[in-house]
């Protein structure tokens, strides 16, 4: 089971990559998860204890107003990550995550995994910097985003 | 070559008249230097002079009676053969139809006297532009092909002349159909005259010129001589294609921005510059309608405009697309500048900016590879 | 000039695309022969007495027969035309304009990458790949509109998936409610979309700033810069050289473009004020 998901793990561009030592420390973090179409990764407000890795599927990031309801933000799907709150304090999610289609995630334990990175600041820094790159892709795209570039100019 | 007196100067003007020719040539109005239709010898600027600096153009009466003893007006013969406004078209609305009345073509036939080396580089880069080009101005085309060109050799320069540094004068080479020299010396007034076209040839045929004799040609050189003598401005052109296209960045178009009015000027007394806009109008009641075209320039904010807002909005851009279009990007285009030197844009500028100067800032600028205009 | 002398069309259909877009399907009064054209040229429209501006052709470039224009009410000339009905009559010229460089293609992958009404001008190359379907590899469609409502030409992109044989995935800038499909900029399709970078034309059309993000994770992906296409957008009054407004560093706009591989324009791409 264990090195299945460690081949199933490998193939992800988040993952791809990294050292095999490193590897098989997250993969002792990680579990198999199916998400039907509609039901919730996390909610808002909700203690962020995972880090999930789209397989396939597909997620939307929403955002609930009681007078609109929930507003999908972004779509998130295969190769995609989603949530970095178990990494900042005080470990909540901020949006809600909601499978779309059916979708397979490898869920990591965001305890285990945060406490594998401060024992192993090599991987700890591995990991940031694999984050980084998709905290710069989403706010660039969020930045278009803002800009409304199909919008009357 | 022959030679002829200002009253066989006055019989040719009177003869291509009798072919049919509107002559044109410079007159004086309002104190300039203009060109306009001419009947007689007499309107031709007897004795006047000019003189022109960055900003500044005057024109002086003189006990002398030469005619062509000044550089060049304020506009060349451009706006005969691309009218400032000219009607593309106009148009009815009917229920079946836009139904459009094209213009007839030209008839005219123009005889231009008095037009310069500058200004005939200038007639070749239109050429290149209207009627060499997989689109074709059919108007400028047939205007063009039925002009006859009398050239002049430029007896004197002035301060803002730079067509020896441009390649294109003061000596007239070649297109021309007739050329004058002007002689003036030793109490005689007189003018070589030379044949350079078939046109040409068959209108001096009809006269009885005599041949002008060793002596006399040794003068035209003389006066070319002299000319090129008196040309202080100088642009040196090797390497200002290069060094503008890599000064996108530089400091100067904002230096020049804080002189630089955006006001035109250069573009519309420009013997090359060809932009125009298209203006669409109807009457009241929408029986009729017509489009014009105008010159345009690109210092206008609206040129640039796209729906949203204008690209070239600082007056910097503005005057670099100018400037790289003249010494640049022309040469890319249409293979040659898109500047004969012949220095209007200096003169009637109202703040005196000299484009040989800024090309020479800008060519510094890039060679020492820094953007502090201080160290120039 | 015959090239700046427009000819009289009639209306045959005028459709409302979105809530600001529009169609007009066209047909010449003067000329039995129809309109031939390829896909990524345009043609200067006249509203009688208004004024003419440039419009991307966005119809079938195999059905001479009918000239279809697509565009967006923004400006004194295109508000007129939004009032447009079957019957009323515009003035054409053209076709003017370097094209899309379908025939290049042929061989190759095909990534259309469209933003708002920006898939315009691309419709013609999606008939005209589709038409040709042998002669291409993968063809994929990458759309981003501003929202659900905004999406140009929906149905017929419904049939086009349809076929099967191409992929087409939209992405809106702001969801609505009901809406399952994707949110984000279209910037964000491309990283996975399914293309062989090595054999890959790409061609993209839409605001500047969405191209420039285009291009750039077209490169991430591998994409040599001579296989990217973009059509580029200026003021116009002529569409054949002699005006000057559309110049864009050496080019004009109209006759050189408006399609140009970025390799040709990287140089002046992005530069400001140009």
């Amino acid at each position: 089971m264990i090195e299945s998901l460690e081949k199933v793990l490998v193939q992800h561009p988040f993952v791809e990559g990294l050292k095999p030592e490193h590897i098989s420390l997250i993969v002792g973090c990680a579990k198999n998860v199916v998400f039907e179409p509609g039901k919730y990764l996390f909610k808002e407000g909700e203690d962020a204890n995972s880090f999930y890795i789209i397989r396939s599927g597909k997620v939307a990031l929403e955002v609930y107003s009681p007078e609109k309801g929930s507003i999908i933000i972004q779509t998130l799907d295969e190769g995609d990550i989603i949530g970095w709150s178990w990494m900042v304090p005080p470990y909540q999610w901020k949006f809600d995550a909601r499978a779309v289609e059916l979708t397979r995630v490898i869920e990591l334990d965001g305890n285990c995994l945060r406490s594998k990175c401060e024992d192993d600041q090599s991987l700890g820094y591995e990991i940031m910097k694999r984050l980084a790159n998709v905290f710069d892709n989403r706010i660039s795209a969020m930045r278009m985003q803002l800009l409304d570039l199909f919008g009357k100019s | 070559m022959k030679q002829i007196s200002p009253d066989q100067l006055k019989d040719l003007i009177q003869g291509l008249q009798y072919r049919g020719y509107i002559t044109i040539g410079p007159t004086l109005q309002n104190g300039a230097i203009v060109y306009s239709e001419i009947l007689d010898i007499n309107d031709l600027p007897i004795g006047i002079t000019d003189s022109q600096k960055p900003g500044h153009y005057r024109t002086t009466q003189t006990n002398s009676n030469a005619i062509f003893n000044y550089v060049v007006g304020t506009q060349s013969i451009k706006r005969f053969l691309y009218p400032p406004i000219q009607k593309i078209f106009s148009a009815k609305f009917t229920e079946k139809k836009i139904e459009i009345q094209e213009l007839d073509k030209p008839s005219q036939r123009y005889a231009f006297i008095g037009i310069r080396a500058c200004e005939l580089e200038a007639l070749k880069i239109h050429d290149t532009i209207f009627s060499k080009s997989e689109f074709k101005n059919s108007r400028y085309t047939t205007l063009r092909h039925n002009s006859l060109f009398i050239a002049v050799n430029c007896s004197k320069a002035e301060k803002n002349c730079f067509c020896t540094s441009m390649n294109t004068g003061p000596e007239v080479k070649y297109d021309y159909d007739l050329l004058l020299t002007e002689i003036n010396k030793n109490e005689r007034h007189y003018f070589l005259l030379e044949v350079g076209s078939e046109k040409g040839e068959d209108i001096i045929n009809e006269f009885d010129f005599s041949d002008a004799d060793e002596s006399e040609i040794n003068e035209k050189y003389k006066v070319i001589e002299k000319t090129k003598s008196q040309i202080e401005k100088f642009l040196e052109t090797d390497g200002v294609k290069e060094s503008l296209l890599q000064s996108f960045e530089s400091p100067v178009w904002d230096d020049i921005a804080k002189k630089c009015l955006a006001c035109g000027n250069c573009t519309m007394v420009c013997p090359t510059c060809f932009c125009m806009t298209v203006e669409d109008y109807t009457d009241l009641e929408r029986n009729s309608a017509e489009r014009i075209q105008k010159w345009d320039s690109c210092y206008t904010l609206e040129f640039t405009y796209i729906h949203g807002g204008s690209v070239r909005v600082s007056v910097g851009s503005r005057y670099r697309q100018w400037l790289t279009h003249k010494f640049a990007t022309w040469q890319e285009q249409f293979g040659t500048f898109g500047c004969v030197g012949c220095g209007r844009c200096i003169t009637w500028c109202p703040v005196g900016i000299d484009v040989t100067e800024e090309t020479t800032k800008i060519k510094k600028l890039s060679q020492l590879q820094t953007t502090s205009l201080e160290e120039l | 000039m015959q090239a700046m002398i427009p000819s009289s069309y009639r209306i045959q259909k005028f459709i409302k695309e979105t809530q600001d877009t529009f169609t007009i399907e066209l047909k010449s009064i003067e000329s039995k022969n129809g309109f031939t054209f390829e896909p990524g040229q345009f043609n200067m429209i006249y509203i009688y007495g208004i004024g003419e501006i440039p419009i991307s052709i966005s119809g079938d470039p195999n059905k001479s027969g009918i000239l279809t224009h697509t565009t967006r009410a923004v400006g004194i000339v295109t508000k007129e035309m939004a009032k447009l009905k079957k019957g009323d009559i515009v003035g054409i010229r053209g076709p003017f304009g370097r094209p899309w460089p379908v025939r290049e293609a042929v061989g190759n992958d095909i990534v259309i990458v469209a933003g708002g009404i920006g898939l315009a001008p691309l419709r013609p190359v999606i008939y005209h790949v589709l038409e040709n379907r042998e002669y291409y590899g993968r063809i994929i469609l990458l759309y981003g509109a501003r929202t659900p409502q905004d999406i140009l030409f929906r149905k017929e992109l419904e049939k086009f998936r349809s076929r099967l044989d191409i992929d087409i995935i939209v992405t809106v800038d702001r969801a609505i409610k009901g809406w399952t499909g994707n949110v984000g900029v279209v910037t964000t399709l491309i990283p996975r979309a399914p293309f062989d970078p090595i054999n890959t034309i790409a061609m993209i059309c839409g605001p500047e700033i969405m191209m420039r993000y285009t291009i750039i994770e077209l490169i991430k992906r591998g994409l040599g810069k001579d296989k990217i296409y973009v059509t580029m957008e200026r003021n116009m009054k002529c569409g054949i050289g002699f005006c000057g407004h559309c110049q864009y560093g050496t080019e004009f706009i109209c006759k050189d473009g408006p399609v140009f591989s970025y390799k040709e324009i990287e140089h002046l791409f992005g530069k400001r004020e140009l």
